[in-house]
């Protein structure tokens, strides 16, 4: 009966203490909830309400389906401005391919770093250690130049989408190896050794059995890079030129101006842009805990 | 950095000393292979522009320099001075032209900044894994989906909402404020102005930190904290239940449990964490410069946002660069620190 007791009121501090997080995590997404249904396209809520008075999904309706009217080629012919569609369409592709770029490429350096002990290993590991301490805050007028002096038919590869995916994938290259060559750590040597006996050659034996039972840290890392490419903005706008080739984040960066910004507009906006993420999140959360190592610790 | 135990080579091998110098030439080719697509991209995107950017950092280069292009000889005219230290110089002894600038408060600013939002990060992360974790938790699937959602939320987007919770006629914090004062009587100020106050909240020793740092802190902790959650959750799972059954056996108390059996188990797993933490936070441009752009007066500026202005108010490539440099031999030197300091404690636990 004590027992008992003591159980209920523990599961009771927890829950009010959790409860209390909960509140804390909820409360500003709330409140961008409440801005985005808002119809008065003011700039704050005027109060705390989590329904607005005349609450309408307006703006989600004209971020999706109306012409972005800053974004255009020719600003006097709405049918040249960008829709979310194609926005859509611009994030998806840079994302996906930052993503990939990332998960193969640094699989395959994560894998030599953690199974061959070979000469640089050690400076190798540093190297990228110390990319990752470097602010690259003046390195865009570099890249900038590098990117415009390589030609993809005729094109500068910096204008074009392929060239920010490189970009993007260069940047989220260190992350990968680091928390890759953590998972692969972990995978026991014997396993490899076997199939090495077998009759398999070192890349077969990465293939089939490194990289199946690697599938937690594999799809965390393709998470990670995936926000970079989906969000960065900044280079973006440096970059690109052709109006046709912007994505979500650059138009969510473009609607706020210098004087007035759409706030309805902007938050529905600012939710739409965040689905895919937490949809992608949710859906990898078992392999969260896991695939995590930042840096060669079994999780 | 520490470095893991290297791991031996997994081809089968035969011993004769003569050949061992081949034979590691030859796994090293192999490594190497492996390594090479990625080098070659971090090499050419990544590095060649940091090495450009150290060169940038000791020469003048600004505005006009911006024609100058590295691939075509006939831009030399437009490459910049050498100037040697000399931005080096100007940054220590906060001699840049730049409103507000000092270096030295700078750089407390910074520290003060990544050691109070890592203290809050790691002991929140911690507690609310060990909430999560507890036996027989309701709600325990609810609970843990709803707390990445700071975390995956594109960081821009969060820190824009924040900075509008803070406004001071129609955020949320000073509606928050109005509504308890209704409903409970008292009578909490409710036109603060929370990042623009140049008034700091605490004297003393502290009486360099504005409300805007407050009000930065509560940001960042609400951002980072999902973070170290996942991570010590899952050092958490790894953890024995004989270790704690023992520990019961022995008599201990929860308290001593928590310091003699989890602390030292998670530990392997929150170090290298910490460090990542330390310089995410470290550099952390988004929240500081969307929220508060490093007002009132330049004193929650940190040393990336500084130099992104350089950049991009000011052009000053040289200068930024040079900023860097800076950033990186600072990070470089508490990473070394953080190390001795970690190893010193491992001694202690083991």
């Amino acid at each position: 009966m004590h027992n008992a007791g003591k159980k209920t009121l523990r599961q009771i501090g927890l829950q009010l203490f959790l409860l209390l997080v909960t509140a804390t995590v909820l409360f500003p997404i709330m409140w961008i909830f409440s801005l985005a249904l808002d119809s008065r396209n003011i700039d704050k809520p005027l109060e705390l309400t989590i329904i607005p008075p005349g609450a309408s999904l307006q703006a989600f309706r004209k971020v999706m389906v109306e012409p972005f009217t800053l974004l255009c080629k020719d600003p006097g012919n709405p049918s040249t401005c960008m829709t979310f569609v194609r926005l859509l369409g611009n994030s998806m592709l840079v994302a996906m391919g930052t993503a990939l770029l990332a998960v193969m490429l640094g699989a395959s350096a994560a894998y030599a770093f953690s199974r061959f002990k070979f000469i640089g290993r050690q400076a190798g590991m540093l190297a990228f250690i110390v990319l990752l301490m470097l602010p690259s805050t003046a390195t865009l007028a570099p890249l900038y130049v590098l990117l415009s002096q390589i030609k993809i038919a005729g094109e500068p590869l910096r204008a074009t989408l392929i060239g920010l995916m490189i970009a993007y994938g260069s940047g989220a290259l260190p992350f990968a190896i680091w928390n890759l060559k953590g998972y692969f750590d972990t995978v026991p040597k014997e396993l490899e050794e076997a199939a090495l006996i077998d009759g398999c050659n070192v890349t077969q034996a990465f293939f089939r059995v490194i990289l199946p039972l690697s599938v937690p840290s594999l799809a965390v890392t393709v998470l990670f890079s995936f926000m970079t490419g989906w969000t960065e903005f900044v280079m973006a706008w440096t970059f690109l030129e052709d109006p046709s080739r912007f994505t979500l984040a650059m138009a969510l960066r473009s609607m706020q101006g210098q004087y007035s910004t759409p706030w309805s507009e902007f938050a529905a906006m600012s939710i739409l842009m965040s689905i895919p993420i937490v949809v992608i999140f949710f859906s990898l959360q078992r392999y969260m805990v896991s695939g995590l190592t930042v840096g060669g610790v079994k999780g | 950095m520490d470095i893991p135990a290297s791991v031996k080579p997994v081809i089968p091998q035969q011993q004769k000393p003569l050949s061992e110098f081949r034979r590691q030439l030859r796994t090293s080719v192999t490594a190497w292979l492996y390594i090479a697509p990625a080098g070659l991209l971090m090499t050419i995107i990544t590095l060649f522009p940091q090495l450009y950017q150290i060169w940038m950092a000791f020469t003048d280069y600004n505005i006009r320099n911006l024609r100058f292009n590295i691939f075509i000889p006939e831009s030399a005219r437009f490459a910049p001075n050498v100037v040697g230290i000399e931005n080096f110089i100007r940054i220590l002894n906060s001699s840049l032209a730049i409103e507000n600038y000092n270096f030295g408060r700078l750089l407390l600013f910074n520290v003060v900044w990544t050691v109070a939002n890592l203290i809050f990060h790691v002991s929140l992360g911690v507690l609310i894994a060990l909430a999560l974790n507890s036996k027989d938790l309701i709600g325990r699937k609810i609970y843990r989906a709803l707390f990445v959602l700071p975390w995956a939320i594109p960081g821009y987007i969060a820190a824009l909402t924040w900075r509008n919770m803070y406004d001071d006629r129609f955020g949320a914090f000073n509606q928050l404020l109005g509504v308890i004062n209704q409903t409970f009587g008292t009578s909490f100020p409710t036109t603060t102005r929370w990042l623009l106050d140049a008034q700091p909240p605490i004297g003393g020793i502290l009486s360099f930190l504005p409300l805007a740092f407050y009000c930065l802190l509560i940001t960042n902790i609400w951002l980072g904290w999902p973070f170290m959650t996942v991570v010590a959750t899952g050092a958490l799972q790894s953890i024995p239940s004989e270790l704690y059954e023992a520990a019961d056996i022995d008599g201990a108390n929860p308290w001593d449990k928590f310091w003699n059996v989890t602390v030292p188990m998670i530990r392997p797993a929150m170090v290298p964490a910490i460090m990542l933490g330390t310089i995410w936070t470290f550099n952390n441009f988004s929240v500081i410069y969307f929220i508060s752009q490093g007002g009132p007066f330049g004193r929650t500026e940190i040393l990336v946002t500084q130099a992104f202005k350089l950049v991009y108010e000011q052009r000053l490539y040289g200068v930024a660069s040079a900023f860097s440099i800076v950033v990186f031999l600072i990070l470089f030197v508490i990473t070394l620190i953080n190390n001795r300091i970690t190893r010193a404690t491992e001694a202690y636990n083991a």
